[in-house]
C-alpha cells in the first residue's frame, strides 16, 4: 500500500463516518432497530405457554379430585377454572376462553386405585398446534406427578410403572427469551451487515456518485474497504448493545467466553457485509438492493437459521437449504455460546462455515466490483 | 480542425463502436465515432438526448470499454490502462456525485484525498477554487442545500482539485439559470486561457456551441458534422432571413411560410419569423413580400441552430428520398374542437404564494392567460414553474392567494376545472411496458371516454400524431420524439379546452421540438389556451406573452420583443432573451442589496 493509497482510503472512511453520523436511517437501523427487536423479543414474544386458562371439570367432587385440582391451580402454567359439568367447558372452549378441558369423569376417584387406572380426559384447542402441545405436556406432567404422590403416600405403586426423572441441560429454566435473545443478535446483524451495507453502496450509484469516485484514481479495492471498514464497526457496537441489553435488560445467562464471542461475530459480519456488497453491485438501486436484501438475508436469517424454527423439525429439503445460510451457522454458535459455554466441537466448525462465506462473498463482490459502469 | 491543432490532439477516439443489450433490446449508442479533440481548445459534443453523448464521455475516460475501436486520452488506451486515464483526466459526469451530506468542505477534502493533492498544496488550491467559483462563503454548508448553479460549480471545484490536462463535462448547465451557466463558461475559458487546459464538453443547447472552439455534432450514435461553429454557418450565409407581416398573426404567418416552397424552416422569433431557405432558392425575400401583404423580409446572420436543423432536414431528406419529410408532413391539421369562446382570463393567478415550511417556493405570482394564448413560464430549475403549475391543476393548495382555471376556483372546484385541463409532464407519464394502443385507450378512459367517442378520439390520435404504425409497440421503445407525440396524444384525448405543459421538449432533437410547436400553433390558433415551462431561451420566443421566473418570483411578464427592448442598453443594443434574463437577475439582486 503507497501513500496514495493511503491517503485515498483515509478519505473515504472519513467521508463514511460522517455520512453515517449524519444519516438518521444509518443510525436507526444500527441502534433504534436493535433495542427495537429485542424489546420485542424480550417482552413481547414467548414461545413458553404460561398461565393458559383451562377448564377443570370435575363431575363429583371428592378428596382426590380436590387434590388434583389444587395442582392445577399451583402452578404458574395454568390459570384453572374449576366447573361442574362439560356443557359450560365446551362452551367456553368454543368461545375460547379456555384453551383446554381437563375432564375428571365421576367414576374417577373409584376407578384411580384400580390396576388399570383411572382416565382422565384432555380436549384441546389445536388451532395454536404449538401452545397445544404445551398444554397437552403440562397437563400429562402435573397428572404423572400427582399419581406418583400418591404412590409414594399410600404406599402402593399406582399405574405407573416407570417414574420419568427429567433434567434440563443448557437453559435450565426452559425460558424461549434465553434462546430467542442470542438468535436476535445474528438477525441484528444481518440487518446491518447485509441490508445497510447493499443499500448505501446502492444510494452510491442510484445518486451519481459512484460515477464520480470511478474516475478518480481510486482503486476498487479501497472503495471496498472503504465500506468494509465503517459498517464492520458499527456492526460489532450495535452487537455490543444487543449483548449488554441481553444480558443487564432480560437476564439472558453467558457461559461461553467474549472473545470467542467477539471471533465468531466478526466472522459473521464479515459474510454478511459481503452479501450486501455483493448484492448491491448486482441491484445498483435502493429499492431493489432493499428487497434482494431483505428476501435473500434477513427473511432467511429470520425464518431458516434455527432463530425461532428448530432447523431439525424441517422437511430434508429445508435442512439442506439451511446449510447455505451462513445465519444458521451464526444461530447455533450464538445460542451454544450463550447457554452452553465455550463448546469447541459446535463452535469451530461453525466458525470455520462462516469464515468460508466471507472469503466467498467477500472475493465474489471484489471480483463483481469492476471499475466499469457496464 | 486546423492542422496545427491535430498534431496536437489529447483525446483521439478511432472507430468506435458501443452497443448496450438490455431485457433482450440492443441499443447501438455509438456507431463508428473518429474524432480528435485538439489541446488547448474547447470542444463541444452536440446533439439532442441518446445521440451518444454522454456514452462517448464515459468510453473516454476508461469507465465503458467500446466494442470496436480504440480510444487515446493523453497518450493512454482507455480500454488497456484505464487507472492511468483516470489519474491525468478530470471527468464530471451528468449528475456530478457531490455527496450532499457532506459539506462543501468535506467535499473538497474527499476529492483532495481521492485524487492525491498534497496537503501543503491544498490551501492555495482550495481558495484558488473557492475564488473562481465564488463558493468561499459557503464553504461550512452542507451540498444538498446548495442552488442547482452553486451544486454545479463546486463538481466542477471538485473535479479541478487536481487541475488536469484534459477535462471532460457532461452537460454542466443542464437546468442552471443562466447567470450560474454564464459564470461555468466563464471559469471553463479561465482553465483553457491561464492553465492550457483542454476541455470536452457535451450540451443539448445550441447556443452554447456558439462559444465552443470547435463543435462535433452528434446524432443517433454517428457525428453529423465537425469544425469550427463558423464552418456549420458558413454554408447557410444569404439563406437566413428574419421576416415580419404585422397584419397576420405570427403564428398563421410561420405556418404559412413554411409552405412557402424555397423555405426549408421558419420559426417563430418574438414577433418575427425566422426563415432558412433551401439551398439554391432564390429571392426569398421577394416571394415573401409579394405572397404576404405589408410584410418584410431582411437578411440575418446564420445562427447554429439554422446549420443544423438544415443539416439534420438534409439527412432527413436524403434518407426518406425525394417525398416530403414525415416531420413536417404529419401536423398541423389541428383538432376539430374548438372551445366555445370563454369571456375574460382563462386562467387567472391571483397573489399566489406556495410555502414549504419557512421556504418560499412562489411569492406572490399574479398573471392572466387568454383564450388561445401561449403563455410560458421561463426560469432554472427550482424558479418555481412545477409548483405554479402543479397548483394550476388543482394538485396542490396554494398558501395564499386566489387561482381561477376556466372561472372555477380551484378551491373548491378542482375537479371541474380538471376535466377541462390537459396536462403533459416533463417524464411524458407514459405506462411504459404498454403499448401505444393501450396508453391511449387507459389515458381516455381516465378521462371518462368509452364506446364509441373513445374509439373515435384513439383513431383521430394514431391519424394525427403518425402514431398508427406504432400501435402495437410498447411506448418505453418508441423514440424520444415519438414518447413525445404520444404523451401529447394522451393529453389531448378529451379535448381539453386548456393545455399545460411541463418541460415538454427537453433532451429532445430540433427537428421533434419544431413538430411540436407546430402542433402547439394549430391548437392555440383553434383556440386552445396553452400553458408552457421551458428552460430553452429560444423557446420563450414561441410564446405569446412570457412571465420570467426565478427564486420562486415572477420578475417579468410581458410578449418577448418588449421583454428584450426593455433590456437594451448602449452595452447591448439587441439583448437576446438570456441577455434580458440575466439582466433582469441582476436588477433584482441590486434591488435586494439597495433595500
Amino acid at each position: 500500500m503507497n501513500a496514495g493509497s493511503g491517503m485515498r482510503l483515509r478519505g473515504l472512511l472519513r467521508k463514511e463516518l460522517y455520512q453515517v453520523l449524519r444519516d438518521p436511517s444509518s443510525v436507526a437501523i444500527a441502534f433504534l432497530l436493535p433495542v427495537f427487536l429485542l424489546l420485542i423479543f424480550g417482552y413481547g414474544i414467548s414461545l413458553d405457554a404460561e398461565h393458559v386458562p383451562v377448564a377443570v371439570v370435575i363431575e363429583q367432587p371428592d378428596a382426590d379430585t380436590a387434590s388434583l385440582a389444587g395442582r392445577f391451580s399451583g402452578t404458574s402454567y395454568f390459570a384453572p377454572v374449576f366447573m361442574g359439568d362439560m356443557v359450560r367447558a365446551e362452551a367456553a372452549l368454543r368461545d375460547r376462553s379456555v384453551n383446554a378441558i381437563v375432564h375428571l369423569q365421576q367414576d374417577f376417584s373409584k376407578r384411580l386405585r384400580r390396576p388399570d387406572g383411572a382416565p382422565i380426559q384432555l380436549i384441546v384447542n389445536g388451532t395454536d398446534a404449538n401452545t397445544a402441545r404445551l398444554v397437552i405436556g403440562y397437563v400429562q406432567g402435573v397428572w404423572q406427578k400427582w399419581i406418583e404422590e400418591l404412590g409414594d403416600e399410600s404406599g402402593v405403586s399406582a399405574a405407573v410403572p416407570v417414574s420419568i426423572e427429567q433434567r434440563v441441560w443448557f437453559n435450565s429454566e426452559l425460558r424461549s427469551r434465553n434462546y430467542l435473545v442470542p438468535g436476535l443478535i445474528a438477525i441484528i446483524m444481518t440487518l446491518i451487515g447485509a441490508l445497510l451495507t447493499a443499500l448505501v453502496m446502492a444510494r452510491e450509484w442510484e445518486r451519481g456518485t459512484m460515477e464520480a469516485l470511478l474516475v478518480t484514481p481510486v482503486t476498487m479495492g479501497e472503495v471496498l474497504v472503504g465500506k468494509l471498514v465503517p459498517y464492520f464497526l458499527l456492526g460489532l457496537g450495535s452487537m455490543a448493545l444487543s449483548v449488554a441489553m441481553g444480558l443487564w435488560l432480560f437476564r439472558v445467562p453467558f457461559l461461553g467466553s467474549v472473545w470467542v464471542l467477539s471471533c465468531v461475530s466478526a466472522l459473521y459480519l464479515l459474510a454478511a457485509l459481503g452479501m450486501g456488497l455483493l448484492i448491491s453491485t448486482l441491484a445498483r438501486n435502493q429499492f431493489v438492493a432493499g428487497m434482494v436484501a431483505i428476501v435473500a438475508t434477513f427473511l432467511p436469517a429470520f425464518l431458516l437459521s434455527g432463530f425461532i424454527f428448530d432447523i431439525g423439525s424441517m422437511p430434508a429439503v429445508v435442512q439442506a437449504i439451511t446449510r447455505v445460510l451462513p445465519a444458521r451457522y451464526f444461530v447455533s454458535s450464538l445460542q451454544t455460546l450463550f447457554l452452553a459455554g465455550n463448546v469447541w466441537s459446535v463452535i469451530l466448525p461453525n466458525a470455520a462455515a462462516l469464515a468460508v462465506f466471507a472469503i466467498l462473498f467477500l472475493g465474489a463482490s471484489r471480483r463483481m466490483l469492476r471499475k466499469r459502469l457496464d | 480542425m486546423s492542422p496545427d491543432a491535430a498534431a496536437q490532439v489529447v483525446l483521439e477516439l478511432r472507430g468506435v463502436r458501443k452497443q448496450f443489450t438490455s431485457g433482450g433490446r440492443t441499443l447501438t449508442a455509438l456507431r463508428g465515432v473518429s474524432l480528435g479533440v485538439g489541446r488547448g481548445r474547447v470542444t463541444g459534443l452536440i446533439g439532442p438526448d441518446g445521440a451518444g453523448k454522454t456514452t462517448l464521455m464515459r468510453l473516454s475516460v476508461g469507465l465503458l470499454v467500446p466494442d470496436e475501436g480504440q480510444i487515446t486520452a493523453l497518450g493512454h488506451d482507455t480500454a488497456r490502462d484505464p487507472l492511468a486515464v483516470q489519474s491525468s483526466v478530470g471527468y464530471m459526469p451528468q449528475r456530478f456525485g457531490l455527496y450532499e451530506d457532506l459539506t462543501v468542505q468535506e467535499n473538497l477534502d474527499l476529492y483532495s484525498d481521492l485524487q492525491g493533492v498534497a496537503a501543503a498544496d491544498r490551501a492555495g488550491r482550495y481558495g484558488e477554487l473557492m475564488h473562481m467559483t465564488g463558493l468561499a462563503r459557503f464553504t461550512g454548508r452542507l451540498a444538498g442545500r446548495l442552488s442547482g448553479g452553486m451544486k454545479q460549480k463546486l463538481g466542477l471545484a471538485c473535479t479541478l482539485v487536481r487541475p488536469p490536462q484534459l477535462l471532460l463535462l457532461d452537460e454542466p448547465t443542464v437546468g442552471v439559470d443562466p447567470v450560474s451557466r454564464r459564470e461555468l463558461w466563464q471559469i471553463v475559458y479561465r482553465l483553457v486561457r491561464e492553465h492550457a487546459m483542454t476541455v470536452l464538453l457535451s450540451t443539448a443547447y445550441l447556443d452554447e456551441a456558439e462559444r465552443c472552439d470547435d463543435i462535433v455534432l452528434l446524432h443517433e450514435g454517428e457525428i453529423l458534422g465537425k469544425g469550427r461553429p463558423g464552418e456549420f454557418r458558413e454554408p447557410l450565409r444569404g439563406r437566413t432571413f428574419s421576416a415580419r407581416a404585422p397584419a397576420i398573426g405570427k403564428r398563421a404567418f410561420q405556418k404559412a411560410l413554411s409552405a412557402v416552397p424555397g423555405v426549408l424552416d421558419a420559426v417563430i422569433q418574438a414577433d418575427r419569423v425566422r426563415v432558412v431557405a433551401r439551398e439554391g432558392a432564390t429571392d426569398i425575400p421577394g416571394q415573401i413580400a409579394r405572397a404576404f401583404a405589408g410584410s418584410t423580409a431582411e437578411a440575418v446572420e446564420p445562427r447554429l441552430e439554422d446549420a443544423f436543423v438544415a443539416l439534420l432536414l438534409g439527412r432527413g431528406e436524403a434518407r426518406a428520398g425525394a417525398g416530403p419529410l414525415p416531420a413536417r408532413a404529419a401536423p398541423a391539421a389541428g383538432t376539430p374542437h374548438r372551445p366555445a369562446a370563454f369571456p375574460g382570463p382563462v386562467i387567472e393567478v391571483r397573489d399566489v404564494s406556495r410555502k414549504f415550511g419557512d421556504f418560499y417556493a412562489v411569492r406572490r405570482a399574479t398573471f392572466d392567460v387568454a383564450q388561445g394564448e401561449v403563455f410560458g413560464l421561463l426560469g432554472p430549475n427550482g424558479a418555481g414553474k412545477s409548483t405554479t403549475f402543479r397548483m394550476l391543476c388543482g394538485l396542490l393548495p396554494p398558501s395564499a392567494g386566489t387561482l381561477r382555471v376556466a372561472g372555477l376556483d380551484l378551491r373548491h372546484a378542482a375537479s371541474a376545472a380538471r376535466a377541462r385541463i390537459g396536462y403533459m409532464s416533463q417524464k411524458f407519464s407514459l405506462y411504459g411496458n404498454l403499448s401505444v394502443l393501450e396508453n391511449l385507450r387507459f389515458f381516455s378512459s381516465a378521462y371518462d371516454l368509452f364506446g364509441r367517442r373513445q374509439d373515435g378520439r384513439i383513431a383521430w390520435a394514431l391519424g394525427e400524431f403518425g402514431l398508427a404504425e406504432y400501435v402495437s409497440m410498447t411506448s418505453q421503445d418508441l423514440s424520444l420524439g415519438h414518447k413525445q407525440r404520444l404523451a401529447m396524444a394522451c393529453a389531448l384525448m378529451h379535448e381539453p379546452d386548456i393545455l399545460f405543459l411541463d418541460e415538454p421538449t427537453s433532451g429532445v432533437d430540433p427537428i421533434a421540438r419544431r413538430e411540436f410547436w407546430s402542433r402547439i400553433n394549430a391548437l392555440a390558433e383553434g383556440g386552445v389556451t396553452i400553458l408552457v415551462t421551458t428552460h430553452f431561451m429560444e423557446e420563450a420566443e414561441y410564446c405569446d406573452r412570457l412571465a420570467i421566473m426565478a427564486d420562486g418570483e415572477v420578475l417579468t411578464i410581458g410578449d418577448p420583443a418588449s421583454i428584450k427592448r426593455g433590456q437594451r442598453s448602449e452595452a447591448m443594443p439587441e439583448p437576446s432573451m438570456e441577455d434580458a434574463f440575466i439582466g433582469l437577475i441582476e436588477r433584482r439582486a441590486r434591488g435586494a442589496e439597495a433595500a
